[in-house]
């Protein structure tokens, strides 16, 4: 029955693929997966010197980070654009991660930093989830329920909401006390160098969470993919996937920033490679790829910007760079829609 | 082709606003009194903001109001009074000046780019003007970290003016001059350019000095280090003189020409007062963001699309917008100061997505 419908959305892609016979799936997902253990491994184990008590720890903590980022944004902006139905959208693109710094920093404005210290962190990243599922919900529901939107309208938007909300963050941050304002940064800014082990173990946690509901409704994604009418015609009850989703990039979303800050085009980047190399939209396949090939940009970029290029923490601008040449391009070959 | 495209989508939904009577009435009511009825307005507008200006100018740490000046007068405190004067020459005065002088170039630049790109959602923060010119400070800071201002200068606007030919030889390759593709394909330019200028700026530690151009601030403006955005003022005028030229260069290279104007030199022109404006600005100030989409849109909508009438409109609304701006951030935290920038991309982005939310595009 499934191999009935994924010929459908893979036909347009398969084409434009040159005359030799390309890998499959599987073998891809083999090969990612061989690379981005060897990533791991040399990041591990490279000009390892000294005392292996106080380095090791540090940079399995560091690949920790790297590792469930990747698999954050790769799984959000994967599902993200399953439900937006296109490959151009992705959760930061649409000023969610924004929207998470600026929700941190209101926090932090309004109750002050003991307040929110007082909270506990349970009820804060609840309160924030809430607060950001209801944001994508209206957006989501804007998108689709207006008549004629254009995609453009839409990216415009994300891209202007995601200005403002940096714009009402930056201003409350000058507001601050400086005492207040370095507990909001530590929040925000924990960035691949310094990892907060406590951070990284709730994000963990919270990763694990949101993907039980991910394993959940894995039957209906691949239906999902073909479009809200026939998706609805075909028995999904599309209303609860979507919030489902939604829940869930709202989740991954917010443990990327608070893990490592915002990096704009990372999603945009594994998830159109993903669909590249797979030449299906089965999830099965791409959700994998795409994490896979998360790792192996972090890990591997890291490892070579380190050693060859003897750069730290630029990763992230050259990430922004690739990502904003595909994003050019994308819309410029007008793939999209 | 550019019978679909001519008609700007916000006069279509500028109807049912407030503006519609008299805008009506312009068209179809005796020109001149038209014309009368637009100067007194555009006076007025200019009254209030020269009130601006002044409530600008005697806002700030040091107590120097008109009052205290005349109270010190009164009491016989010359020695106050010529340190109050002074506090006024040297600080006061330069930054109202350089408030007006920005907000009036980069609204006019706005409307300058968006005639010649024909669209409403381009200026020069979102075509990637802006950005170019800070990568020229940067390779600027690099080669030459002693040059002169000027030097400084030239080497951003030579570098903006690139950046906004290359913007415009994009735009000739998006096959349907599609509204809304047109500010996204220029703000990724931009995000882009601005990329590489963060990771040169990272490699070669300049990042700090990177910000302070990113991010527009007065503050540091005091008598001897703002001057050069006199230059804008005439760069303005030029603009005004040249705009209905703009307008017909929009309309396309056929149509240019066929009118008997050289469409190369026209479009040369303008990409160099928009390039050279927001140069200035960012060398003296960092970067005002969607000053020059906001105002000029806000103007058609109550004035309509006639250049020649606008332009005027474009620069007294602009200087007012920053110079509001800029007194709240200065009074919203005081004694303390926010950079306008900030206020002005919040009130500014706010204003853009009102705009393209309103519109119906297709």
């Amino acid at each position: 029955m499934s191999t009935r419908t994924s010929p459908l959305p893979a036909a347009p892609v398969l084409r434009r693929r040159g005359p030799r016979t390309p890998l499959s799936p599987a073998a891809w997902i083999g090969i990612l997966a061989a690379l981005a253990a060897a990533s791991v491994a040399v990041y591990l184990t490279v000009d390892l010197s000294g005392s292996l008590d106080y380095v090791l720890p540090r940079r399995v903590n560091r690949v920790l980070t790297m590792v469930l980022v990747a698999y954050a944004v790769g799984v959000s902006t994967v599902l993200f654009q399953t439900i937006t139905d296109n490959r151009i959208l992705t959760p930061s693109i649409m000023g969610f991660d924004a929207l998470y710094m600026l929700i941190q920093t209101v926090l932090v404005f309004v109750i002050g930093s003991t307040g929110v210290a007082a909270l506990g962190d349970g009820t804060r990243f609840g309160a924030e989830l809430v607060l950001m599922v209801a944001f994508s919900w209206l957006i989501y529901r804007w998108l689709f329920t207006g008549s004629g939107r254009s995609l453009h309208l839409v990216l415009l938007v994300g891209i202007v909401f995601g200005t403002v909300f940096r714009g009402i963050s930056s201003l409350l941050q000058r507001l601050l006390e400086p005492s207040e304002f370095m507990v909001l940064q530590d929040a925000m800014f924990a960035s691949f160098g310094n990892v907060d082990v406590g951070l990284l173990r709730l994000s963990a946690l919270l990763i694990g969470l949101a993907t039980l509901v991910v394993v959940a409704m894995r039957r209906h994604l691949d239906v999902l993919a073909l479009g809200r009418d026939t998706a609805v015609s075909l028995g999904v009850d599309h209303t609860r996937v979507v919030t489902g989703v939604l829940v869930v990039c709202s989740v991954f979303v917010g443990v990327c920033t608070a893990l490592v800050g915002p990096i704009t085009f990372f999603g945009l980047i594994v998830a159109n490679v993903a669909y590249a190399l797979c030449r299906t939209f089965r999830h099965r396949h791409v959700l994998p790829m795409a994490v896979l090939l998360g790792v192996v940009a972090l890990v591997g970029g890291q490892v070579v910007l380190e050693q060859v290029f003897a750069f730290d923490t630029a990763l992230s601008i050259v990430i922004e760079f690739v990502g904003g040449v595909l994003f050019l391009v994308m819309l410029l070959r007008g793939t999209v829609r | 082709m550019s019978t679909v495209v001519t008609t700007p989508p916000t006069t279509a939904t500028a109807g049912p606003g407030p503006a519609d009577p008299s805008s009506a009435g312009s068209t179809s009511a005796d020109p001149r009194a038209a014309a009368a009825r637009n100067a007194r307005r555009l006076a007025a507008a200019g009254v209030a903001v020269l009130l601006l200006a002044v409530v600008s100018t005697f806002v700030g740490v040091l107590d120097v109001t008109p009052w205290s000046l005349w109270h010190q007068l009164a009491t016989g405190d010359l020695e106050g009074f010529w340190s109050s004067v002074e506090v006024l020459a040297v600080s006061r005065f330069p930054r109202t000046a350089s408030v007006v002088l920005a907000g009036l170039a980069l609204a006019v630049a706005g409307l300058i780019m968006q005639l010649m790109a024909r669209n409403k959602f381009v200026e020069p923060s979102t075509v990637g003007t802006v950005e170019s010119a800070q990568a020229g400070l940067l390779v600027v800071t690099l080669l030459l970290p002693a040059a002169p201002l000027m030097v400084k200068m030239g080497f951003a606007s030579v570098f903006a003016v690139a950046g906004t030919g290359l913007f415009l030889l994009v735009l000739q390759r998006i096959p349907l001059r599609n509204t809304l593709l047109v500010p996204l394909v220029g703000i990724m330019l931009g995000n882009v350019i601005s990329s590489v200028t963060t990771f040169f700026a990272y490699r070669f530690d300049l990042l700090q000095s990177l910000n302070a151009w990113m991010l527009g601030d007065f503050s540091g403006v005091i008598r001897g280090r703002y001057e050069l955005l006199w230059i804008v003022l005439a760069l303005t005028v030029v603009g005004y003189v040249a705009a209905d030229r703009f307008t017909v260069a929009g309309m396309g290279q056929e149509f240019t020409t066929n009118l008997g104007i050289d469409y190369r030199r026209v479009m040369v022109l303008g990409m160099t007062l928009v390039a050279l404006i927001s140069a200035v600005v960012v060398v003296t100030i960092g970067s005002v963001p969607f000053l020059g989409l906001v105002v000029p849109n806000l103007v058609s909508m109550l004035v309509g699309d006639n250049v020649r009438r606008t332009v005027p409109w474009v620069a007294v609304l602009g200087a007012g917008f920053v110079l509001a701006c800029d007194i709240i951030a200065r009074v919203i935290r005081y004694p303390y100061e926010i950079p306008v920038g900030t206020i002005v991309a919040v009130v500014g982005g706010v204003l853009f997505l009102a705009l393209l939310l309103r519109g119906r595009h297709r």
